[in-house]
């Protein structure tokens, strides 16, 4: 009881949230390089479609790393 | 925590700000551009439509034109036949029409010799007659000096006459 | 190649301005000789009252902007430099009978004087006084005006340049504005509404993405009129995203509805399932719109705004030419990310009111 009215009060929670942040930026790194992979396959196997699948894969990118993005703003906030 | 709490007063003049600009920018631009993209694509889309329906009426046009070409090769082609049929049967019925002709002619020819001999033979009749009757005559009135040899002559005749 | 090195030496001592611009007040009044960099990152990415151009020796050099407050009193309005630079609630404004104090960029009423001090703080140190609506026209909301001016100037010269030749073909700035609009009519909008309702909601999705995109880029411009922190500030994001919503919910049919509470095709206990986080999903579109902006700029800002403290946090000149280096690279990106995520705002805009006028199809 007393540690967690401790860990409630007196514990500046910083260094976790940064913790928290650099884990969701591992799945943002995750989720982009799995995207480019498929796009440079895809590229490979249809080179004239290269334009329409770059567009596609940059909004994709921004997708994926508005989520960890997510994760930035609660670690702010802590 | 701070950053996330939304600041009444940038609220509401953001609501405002953005309220304006956007009846603002309708009013003034978007409604001349995109009135004058969509007047672009409609005569475009117009152009286009002209020039389609241009290419079927010119196809139209050609598959007419074909087709009364084909009519008129048929019809010339039929009347070719006509033609020979017609000529074949002029031919044959002149042909016919000589014929009878011919056999006419030869009939007639045939009745005329006929007539002829037949007159020829009368003629002949006739001459030989007179021939006879003369020579006869002069038999006779060299026989018919003597009265006995005339009435010995004339039995004779009616007895061969009678015979017949 | 010697040239080559000369322009790329040059480029980056142009760039070297922005750290220029960058440095604040916080070389003035550090006795401790300290840099707190999170409080100039903090300055940078929030609102304030007042302009802060520069600092010029030891003094800060900035443009004040009109404070109102909407009080019970009524209207109340004046310059926000008769609070002379203060932040610590020290200097007292009286007006309509009313005294008020600033403090960290808040503005309240100023309270009893006990021991000097006009604020009273919480064990938390946060202030526990009375605010009054706060309605000024601070750093931010003149950015906005100057970016809803560029942005009239911009528009509306284009939409004067059709009229000028009789086909209907742009000249000038029209030429350049005209493929942009063109493509979000025809990749945004059409695909995702529909062929015969986007006229209606194309000028609204033409304004938030210019409205997002050149805002973003006054941001990332760092000098004086421009570099105000607008899109990374939740409450501009967050109206936005608001009024997303609201059009998503006006324009929405029965099948929408009728997808969200009862979606056809699954077995009951499914359905029931999953009403809630339908429900659930009906908020949380917009509010993702609101965080991904928010974040995206202000993640963008802050990343800038670090690898420039560095040099100060170093305290030495020689970190410069890397620290810069890397703050090109990622200003950069983030003129790319801008875009982006312009577009990505207005295509999930397009994409949530085309799914709501949406008719059966299957």
């Amino acid at each position: 009881m007393n540690l967690v009215l401790f860990l409630l009060q007196e514990v500046d929670y910083g260094p976790f949230a940064a913790i928290g942040a650099g884990l969701a930026a591992i799945g943002a790194g995750i989720a982009v390089g799995l995207v480019g992979g498929s796009t440079v396959e895809s590229i490979a196997r249809q080179p004239e479609m290269q334009g329409k699948l770059i567009s596609t894969a940059i909004i994709l990118i921004a997708f994926a790393e508005a989520v960890a993005l997510f994760a930035i703003v609660l670690a702010l906030i802590i | 925590m701070d950053l996330i709490t939304p600041d009444v007063g940038l609220l509401f003049w953001t609501l405002v700000s953005f309220i304006v600009l956007y009846i603002i920018l309708t009013k003034f631009a978007w409604g001349p551009i995109l009135g004058a993209v969509k007047e672009r694509e409609e005569s475009i889309k117009q152009a286009l439509d002209a020039a389609d329906n241009a290419k079927k009426d010119m196809e139209n046009l050609k598959a007419d034109n074909e087709k009364i070409l084909n009519e008129a090769k048929i019809e010339r082609e039929t009347m070719l036949k006509e033609a020979k049929e017609i000529k074949s049967k002029l031919i044959s019925d002149a042909e016919e029409e000589a014929k009878i002709r011919a056999k006419k002619m030869v009939e007639a020819a045939k009745t005329a010799i006929q007539n002829e001999k037949n007159s020829a033979m009368n003629e002949l009749k006739n001459t030989v007659v007179d021939l006879s009757i003369g020579i006869a005559e002069k038999l006779i009135s060299e026989e018919l000096a003597d009265k006995d040899k005339q009435l010995k002559m004339i039995e004779d005749i009616l007895e061969d006459s009678k015979l017949k | 190649m010697t040239r080559n090195f000369y322009t790329l030496f040059l480029f980056i001592f142009c760039c070297s301005f922005t750290a220029l611009a960058y440095s604040n007040n916080k070389i003035e009044n550090s006795k401790e000789d300290d840099f707190d960099v999170n409080e100039v990152i903090m300055h940078h990415i929030k609102d304030s009252h007042d302009f802060h151009i520069l600092d010029w020796n030891g003094h800060p050099v900035s443009v004040p902007l009109p404070v109102i407050l909407w009080t019970n009193e009524g209207l109340v309005a004046f310059m926000s430099s008769e609070f002379h630079h203060d932040d610590s609630g020290a200097t007292v404004v009286k007006r309509k009978k009313q005294a008020f104090v600033k403090f960290h960029e808040e503005i309240y009423y100023a309270g009893n004087d006990k021991e000097g001090k006009y604020i009273q703080l919480d064990s938390s140190n946060h202030p526990i006084n009375d605010k009054p609506l706060d309605l000024s026209i601070t750093k931010l909301v003149f950015s906005m005006f100057l970016s809803i001016i560029i942005i009239f100037i911009i528009f509306i010269l284009s939409a004067k340049s059709y009229a000028r030749s009789k086909k209907g073909e742009p000249s000038g700035l029209g030429k350049f504005t005209e493929p942009i609009i063109i493509y979000i009519k025809d990749e945004v909008a059409l695909p995702l509404i529909g062929e015969e309702k986007h006229e209606k909601y194309l000028p609204f999705l033409l304004t938030i993405f210019f409205f997002i995109w050149i805002n973003n880029l006054m941001g990332m411009i760092p000098f004086f009129p421009f570099s105000a922190n607008l899109s990374g500030n939740i409450a501009f994001t967050g109206v936005l995203a608001f009024i997303t919503f609201v059009i998503t919910t006006l324009v929405s049919n029965k099948h929408y509805w009728k997808h969200i509470f009862w979606m056809p095709g699954i077995p009951v206990p499914m359905k029931l399932f999953m009403a809630p986080i339908e429900f659930l999903g009906i908020f949380i579109k917009p509010l993702s719109l609101m965080i991904r902006l928010f974040a995206n700029i202000s993640a963008g800002h802050i990343i800038v705004l670090s690898l420039i403290s560095l040099i100060f946090i170093f305290k030495s000149i020689w970190v410069a030419p890397a620290s810069l280096l890397f703050s090109v690279f990622i200003s950069l990106i983030e003129v790319l990310v801008v875009a982006i995520q312009a577009y990505i705002f207005t295509m999930l805009s397009a994409l949530y009111i085309g799914s709501a006028m949406e008719e059966q199809e299957h």
